[in-house]
């Protein structure tokens, strides 16, 4: 990782080694805000000012952080900054900020931001560091983007708020999923999104960690 | 290196300079963007205001509208009078909810819509003359199937025809118990009457299943039972005496005054 250039930093976090899909963090929130696609554009470029951020400050003071207390101050510097994002969106989106409601606050627990900051930016310079952040930030936001298109058009018959497929209750032909508006939903999209990943790019996929024993029995189990 | 970063006196350091920096960064962004917030929030309640009462278009001076069109006045919700003891334009009946001294605590069975604490004075918005208004606007409030509701609800100056009905806050299913802000949905409430039978105080009006008929009755939300439910309850909770019952008695020319003070001690009575 330590001789990561630039552009490797940026990308491989989109498709190669995605938080969401690769490493599983950060799915709580990416289940919440997925139900239109607006919502999750906001809460997309919200994680990546974040986690850039945090990874450029956490970086700055690296060399002065005591490794006692490294988790509260990167905590401190995250919740900072997603605070000022909080305050932001109610200033100049503010209905954009009641969609959201918690899920801005929550992004302060969010493992993806936390991940990075330990993983990374504890240990790279601040350049590098501001890029994975973008980089990682990325592929959350295209996890998102994606499960928030599917919900949003299959759920709602409608992409950015645009009627796509006019739905039964407006007087059309569709008639709207009611449970890709539910948060399970989300589950079957991200696990779809992983399996054509893993599809792709067949070294993602894990060893098992172990091996299934073989039937003992001569005859199946009655 | 890493002895000298561990060391107590390094720790503090960080930790102080750390805590000084991120509560500076934070407090600016709070106070700097406040204003701004708080005429979002404004703004907000305004709009809504004048989509219930079904003056908004879109590009519309919001501010200008309201000014001109609207008068807020506080209305004691035990008497049905209008109080002077608040200012409309600062008072706030869901903050003064938590005051023991401007609010009540309801039990059980008078609860239905799930407050557990109600204020003592509420704002009402007055659409036109306030002597004669054309529409008397009602804040609402009331648990949802996922957590608390709030909207308005507009009503003629007969003090029983609903004009409309929006929510501003509500956390329902998106699709299903958030269909609340379908316009096609809204719009099926505009007509309806709130009472029954002349003279009686407490409000008909109920979201059934299945097609709704008569002057009472508006469509339920398919898929939301308990957010209908939920509409139904915060409905008759405030339309009842214990809401603005006794406010909307005034503007209603068939009840008697005398009659409807019987009617609201007997409804009392059974409440207890």
């Amino acid at each position: 990782m330590s001789a990561a250039n630039a552009k490797s930093v940026l990308t491989t976090p989109i498709f190669k080694n995605n938080p969401i899909a690769l490493q599983i963090l950060g799915i709580c929130s990416a289940l919440a805000v997925t139900t239109s696609m607006s919502v999750s554009l906001v809460m997309t470029m919200a994680v990546i000012f974040v986690t850039a951020f945090s990874n450029l400050f956490v970086s700055l003071i690296r060399n002065h952080i005591p490794s006692s207390i490294r988790i509260i101050v990167q905590m401190t510097i995250i919740a900072s900054l997603v605070i000022v994002v909080d305050q932001i969106l109610k200033a100049y989106a503010y209905e954009m900020s009641k969609q959201l409601s918690v899920f801005v606050g929550l992004i302060i627990t969010n493992c993806i931001v936390m991940g990075r900051a330990e993983g990374f930016a504890m240990t790279n310079t601040p350049g590098m560091s501001f890029l994975d952040g973008i980089g990682n930030g990325l592929g959350y936001g295209f996890i998102l983007m994606t499960v928030g298109f599917f919900r949003e058009l299959l759920g709602a018959g409608s992409v950015f708020g645009f009627t796509v497929l006019q739905p039964v209750q407006d007087g059309g032909w569709y008639v709207p999923n009611g449970l890709l508006l539910l948060p399970p939903s989300a589950f079957f999209i991200i696990g779809l999104i992983i399996w054509v990943l893993r599809s792709v790019n067949p070294e993602q996929v894990e060893e098992n960690e172990f091996k299934m024993k073989e039937n003992t029995q001569p005859k199946e189990a009655v | 290196m890493a002895q000298s970063n561990n060391s107590i006196k390094k720790i503090l350091t960080v930790a102080f300079a750390l805590c000084i920096v991120c509560s500076i960064i934070v407090s600016t962004a709070a106070v700097a963007l406040r204003s701004k917030q708080e005429f979002n929030q404004e703004l907000d309640r305004k709009t809504n205001i004048l989509n219930v009462a079904q003056l908004y278009e879109s590009g519309m001076d919001v501010n200008e509208t309201f000014e001109s069109k609207i008068t807020p006045r506080v209305v004691d919700l035990r008497t049905g009078e209008y109080s002077e003891e608040h200012d409309p334009s600062t008072y706030e009946g869901f903050q003064a909810r938590r005051d023991p001294a401007a609010s009540r605590t309801l039990s059980g069975e008078k609860d239905i819509a799930g407050l557990s604490r109600q204020e003592n004075y509420s704002t009402v918005y007055l659409v036109g003359d306030p002597d004669d208004p054309e529409q008397i606007i009602l804040p609402i409030r009331g648990q949802g199937l996922w957590g608390l509701m709030r909207g308005f609800l507009s009503v003629e100056g007969d003090g029983n025809t609903i004009v409309g009905i929006t929510y501003y806050e509500h956390s329902e299913t998106p699709g299903l118990g958030a269909e609340v802000n379908n316009p096609r949905w809204q719009a099926q409430w505009e007509g309806k009457e709130i009472f029954d039978e002349q003279g009686e105080l407490a409000p008909a009006i109920s979201l059934v299943k299945g097609g709704a008929s008569g002057e009472n009755e508006v469509d339920a939300l398919s898929g939301a039972t308990l957010t209908s439910k939920g509409v139904t309850n915060m409905l008759q909770f405030w339309l009842s005496p214990e809401g603005f019952g006794n406010y909307l008695a005034k503007f209603r020319s068939s009840v008697d005054p005398a009659e409807a003070q019987a009617a609201d001690v007997e409804l009392e009575s059974e409440g207890a």
